[in-house]
């Protein structure tokens, strides 16, 4: 970026929660399943049919709005009304001018504070596959299947204010706020699959001048790393516009794989959406009490989780990708219940990148370290028992030690070791005889055979110390 | 007799058996319904199931409920699983909706025979059924009349002998003011007493549904079937049910009866109204309300005063805008509503070359005249640069209606006007749109506040056709409103029989 | 609403493209009468001062109504699909999709 000129940017960031079902409809709110098969008359707008609002869906919208700081305010539905084929209603039940949520803010890691403008309730729409055109493009298709699976998914859209000035701090911004949104468990936050989708809004200005000038609205990132590019493209363009005497026109754009932003054909029609106050649906009113209860019920957040975690030794790198991965509470709980921190972080960013992870009850976790540090486990042997540990279910079964006895890791009695080196001493005479003239090395000859031998199992610092005795050093 | 609660009494006595009941008046509808098309559908052979296991039930000794063996139609804007759906729209023409209304599960759970759907202007759109896709309704009492709408239907249906008792919604007058042309008892209850859940949409914040009964009895019972909390339905009321039946038996004796200036205008200074002790309340009174319309009003309110109630005159200013902002708000609505006939999952499709042109295309073929024209008006009055001057306009309109409503109730315990400002008219008499709204001028304040208000039959006018008195009470008020309409029956001129069912009905 | 007449041609077309209803020429005529008819009456809500009296949305004062967190059996699909104008392989087929795209 020249000197001259900063980057104005503002988020919309989209995320589907986590709910059971819908936000105003008991149909199952699940992907992947069969066209059609997850709807109820309110997901096809059946005539007759009403939506009931979903209580889940409003406590996860106001703990996140607690989690940004945000007020929580009482709220309206209001129909915003456009024709499309995979919309059921022809209309799309959202908070317009008076969402839940309002006035909050994030701090990203790395020290700047972005302001929250909003985050409102809306339904998802359903989903529209275009046939025969190529690449399954609108353009020439001849004609489209529409399922309304995702119809009526409760959506969380997130405004932040225009206070984002790097592609490299959006970036920042979205990777806290899905922390955030991991760790209440409010969505699982994936942008590859469409279950957060940020959408920014970016503009340049001469540097220092805050003003904001025209900015267009860019769609289609659907990574972090397309998010950055698109906003280091439409700075660019911005620039080059304003330096040829020219100006950006305000529009949506597209992000494409060709790495640039396209202009999207807008309707005559696009921005009268009349909104309206939804009859159907009564004014969402939070009282202080119930406000209450669902902060009392959340999780500490991830900025506090990262500073107790660089209390426990963990570098910042170490405590942010614990923190991502939703493994905070179990690493900071087990090094309360005595686990040896630095064995427990190690486990936590080196093997544990697992699905089924977060479900770890921390005294298992901090009874494996033990196991490891007293040596009834090995490295490689503790990996493993964490491995089948994730595999099941939390609670009964997880037990470390009883896996262990599964897998045949019982620390071996001392004099059946013995006796293997010993083995493995009188197999190899000749190495035996380099290894007591001092070359070291060729110890990995006995400790080879003590480990085949057990099938892995022997613990090879014990084998070592147990040949530095024969050798009577 | 064929009161429904007389067949009730009867099928659950085993006096009489369901199917016998049923089979006169499928005899009735087979017999004139060529003439008065109140149905749109007949569902004789489901209808002949459902009365043969009710008969089955009272066999075996058990109790079918408090509508056994009742035929009762339906309005074709009720959902029936199974059974087309149509709202009376070429948009909607066959459609079987997956599900029944949560109405027509409590009528079916109460013993109740569905027997039909019944016509009306097209997706509730009208004052007088001439607005069905499906050719109009006519009036029982004369043929080259209206019936009244939208529910002319369900109207015409109960006041033919056809069913003892019929469902309706009623979003600016719906059920009130057929229920007046036809010389039948028609209630509108509180918004939310009845569930919404089923009931095709007009406008929401307005649609309720609620009986046709010949008599006020009959239709009470019907209302207590159907009212209650629903969850599937966010604006429905979590209140308890009252014994609506047992308020009818309440004296009217103490209760303040407040005659509303705006929808009568001066009247007579010799009724009780005008020496009542409330003293006189003045309003600018609406023009185009028949002069002999209000004299029944005044005679209604004589024959509570009579029966010892305390009438006197009160104002309403709001009810004076009521009809603009109605119409605005009730549009707003329906043009957001009705967006989702659009070709895509279920009724018509016209074929296009792309989306777009299919939806316009579908609704062009789909929706008549009229809807057209409210659709285009409800887009019209919420789009950019108008929804302040129009529909937030009528929004403020409706809350001083609420408030007029309000101070009204502070004084008064029930108020009364004319359900209709005129008698059954002749078919395409009121062409000219205004002409035909202002048919809801008296109905559509009760919709604008949601309070409960009710038709009961109160003398004739002009050609001795049929006049029907309201009764409205604020929110929840249904029993002394009940109690009210029980009196004024007791005290109406006997109503002479309709034209088509001469000595066939009753 | 400072001209003469309500609305105008031009305004009903537009309005009948945001409702998506195909017209004639004659028939946005035809309807131009018609809501100008019912508009002109709408103007005597022009001269009251309703400043001060907030808006309401809904006749009765209910708010807070919910539905708990549980699934219930959806529609069959079969049932729904046999009512659509047109289904292929468990989904609604339309025309093609004009409109946005890059």
């Amino acid at each position: 970026m020249t000197a001259e000129w900063e980057i104005v940017v503002g988020l919309e960031v989209h995320v589907e929660l986590a709910t059971d079902t819908k936000l105003f409809s008991a149909a199952p709110s699940r992907f992947g399943d069969d066209p059609n098969t997850n709807v109820t008359p309110v997901c096809l707008g059946l005539p007759g049919s009403l939506p009931v609002l979903n209580r889940r869906a409003v406590e996860l919208a106001m703990a996140v709005g607690l989690a940004l700081n945000c007020e929580i305010r009482p709220s309206v539905f209001h129909r915003k009304n456009y024709f499309y084929p995979d919309m059921p209603k022809d209309y799309q039940v959202s908070q317009y001018d008076q969402p839940i949520c309002s006035d909050g803010w994030l701090d990203v890691p790395g020290g700047s504070r972005v302001g929250i403008e909003r985050a409102h309730l809306e339904e998802d729409a359903g989903k529209t596959t275009h046939l025969g055109g190529a690449d399954g493009r609108i353009h020439g298709a001849v004609g489209a299947l529409v399922d309304y699976n995702r119809a009526g998914t409760p959506l969380l859209e997130i405004v932040s204010r225009p206070d984002i000035g790097s592609a490299a701090e959006a970036s920042a911004y979205v990777e806290e706020m899905r922390a955030i949104l991991l760790t209440l468990g409010a969505s699982d936050a994936r942008l590859e699959e469409g279950s957060m989708r940020v959408d920014a809004n970016i503009s340049v200005r001469p540097a220092g001048s805050g003003e904001l000038r025209t900015r267009c609205e860019v769609k289609n990132l659907n990574s972090l790393r397309s998010l950055r590019s698109a906003i280091d493209y439409e700075a660019r363009r911005h620039i080059e516009l304003y330096q040829s005497g020219e100006a950006p026109v305000q529009e949506t754009r597209h992000w494409s794989e060709d790495g640039r932003t396209h202009s999207l054909r807008s309707k005559e029609e696009a921005d009268d959406y009349r909104y309206f106050p939804e009859p159907d649906l009564v004014p969402l009113v939070p009282d202080d009490e119930w406000i209450d209860q669902v902060r009392a019920a959340m999780p500490e957040l991830p900025a506090s989780q990262r500073a107790r975690l660089n209390e426990c030794g963990a570098d910042p790198e170490d405590a942010q990708v614990i923190a991502n991965r939703g493994l905070a509470p179990l690493v900071l709980d087990a090094v309360a219940a005595g686990a040896d921190a630095s064995r427990a972080v190690t486990h936590a960013v080196q093997n544990l990148a697992l699905d089924g992870a977060e479900l770890l009850e921390a005294a298992q976790l901090a009874s494996l370290v033990q196991m490891e540090i007293s040596g009834q486990l090995t490295a490689t042997q503790a990996k493993t028992v964490l491995g089948h540990m994730c595999e099941r279910a939390p609670g009964a079964g997880a037990d470390p030690s009883a896996i262990a006895a599964e897998l045949g890791y019982e620390a071996m009695d001392s004099g059946e070791l013995e006796a293997l080196v010993d083995q493995a001493i009188a197999d190899n005479p000749d190495a035996w005889a380099k290894f007591c003239a001092g070359e070291s090395k060729v110890a990995g000859v006995f400790v080879g055979a003590v480990m085949k031998a057990t099938r892995g199992q022997a613990d090879g610092k014990a084998v070592n110390q147990i040949l530095a005795l024969r050798r009577g050093t | 007799m064929n009161a429904a609660r007389a067949i009730a009494a009867d099928v659950r006595t085993g006096t009489r058996r369901a199917t016998d009941v049923l089979e006169e008046f499928l005899g009735r509808i087979e017999a004139h319904d060529g003439d008065v098309h109140a149905f749109n559908a007949v569902t004789a052979e489901r209808a002949r199931a459902t009365a043969a296991a009710i008969d089955a039930a009272v066999d075996e000794g058990r109790n079918p409920g408090p509508l056994a063996g009742v035929p009762v139609a339906f309005k074709d804007n009720l959902c029936t699983r199974g059974v087309a759906t149509t709202c009376s729209s070429r948009m909607l023409e066959g459609w079987q909706p997956p599900y029944d209304a949560t109405v027509v599960q409590t009528m079916t759970a109460a013993g109740a025979v569905m027997i039909g759907k019944t016509n009306l202007d097209e997706f509730a759109m009208g004052s007088s059924t001439e607005h069905s896709a499906f050719g109009p309704t006519r009036n029982p009492y004369d043929l080259a009349r209206v019936p009244g709408g939208s529910s002319g239907g369900s109207a015409a249906a109960v006041a033919a002998g056809f069913a003892p008792l019929a469902l309706g919604s009623d979003t600016g007058g719906s059920i009130r003011q057929p229920a007046s042309l036809c010389g039948i008892v028609g209630i509108k209850p509180t918004y939310g007493r009845v569930s919404r859940f089923g009931l095709v949409a007009f406008a929401s914040s307005f649609d309720q549904i609620g009986p046709f009964a010949t008599d006020v009895a009959d239709a009470a019972l019907a209302l207590g079937v159907i009212s209650g909390h629903d969850p599937a339905d966010s604006t429905s009321i979590p209140a308890a049910v009252p014994d609506f039946e047992a308020a009818l038996e309440r004296s009217v004796e103490g209760l303040r009866v407040g005659v509303v200036s705006e929808l009568t205008g001066s009247g007579r200074n010799d009724a009780a109204v005008g020496g009542g002790a409330l003293g006189d309340a003045a309003g600018e009174v609406l023009d185009g309300i028949d002069a002999d319309v209000t004299e029944r009003v005044f005679e209604a309110a004589d024959a509570l005063a009579d029966a010892g109630a305390t009438v006197g005159r009160v104002s309403v200013p709001a009810v004076t805008y009521g009809l603009t902002a109605y119409y605005l708000i009730a549009l707003a609505e329906a043009s957001s509503n009705l967006a989702r006939y659009d070709g895509t999952r279920y009724g018509l499709r016209v074929e296009g070359a792309d989306v777009e042109e299919m939806n316009r295309m579908t609704r062009r073929a789909g929706f008549g005249d009229e809807v057209k024209a409210r659709i285009m008006l409800g887009t019209f009055a919420l789009s950019a640069g108008y929804y302040d001057a129009y529909y937030g306009k009528a929004q403020r309109v409706r809350m001083l209606t609420r408030r007029d409503f309000d101070a009204a109730y502070a004084d008064f315990d029930v108020l009364l006007s004319p359900t209709s400002p005129c008698v059954a008219f002749r078919f395409g008499e009121r062409a000219d749109p205004m002409t035909m709204y202002r048919c809801d001028t008296c109905t559509i304040p009760s919709n604008l506040s949601g309070d409960p208000a009710m038709s009961v039959p109160f003398g004739t006018g002009a050609e001795d056709l049929p006049v029907g008195v309201q009764v409205m009470a604020p929110a929840l008020g249904e029993e002394t409103m009940l109690a009210v309409a029980a009196a004024l029956e007791r005290a109406a001129p006997p109503l002479p029989k309709p034209q088509l069912v001469e000595g066939a009905a009753t | 609403m400072e001209d003469a007449t309500a609305i105008s041609t031009d305004q009903v077309a537009h309005v009948a493209l945001l409702a998506r209803i195909e017209l004639t020429a004659d028939e946005i005529e035809h309807y131009t009468g018609h809501l100008a008819r019912v508009l002109e009456h709408a103007r005597e809500l022009e001269d009251l001062d309703l400043a001060d009296v907030p808006p309401l949305a809904h006749p009765y004062p209910l708010r807070n109504v919910f539905r708990d967190d549980v699934a219930s059996p959806p529609v069959d699909r079969d049932e729904v699909l046999a009512q659509a104008p047109a289904a292929s392989g468990g989904q609604f087929e339309v025309p093609p999709v004009l409109g946005e795209e890059a």
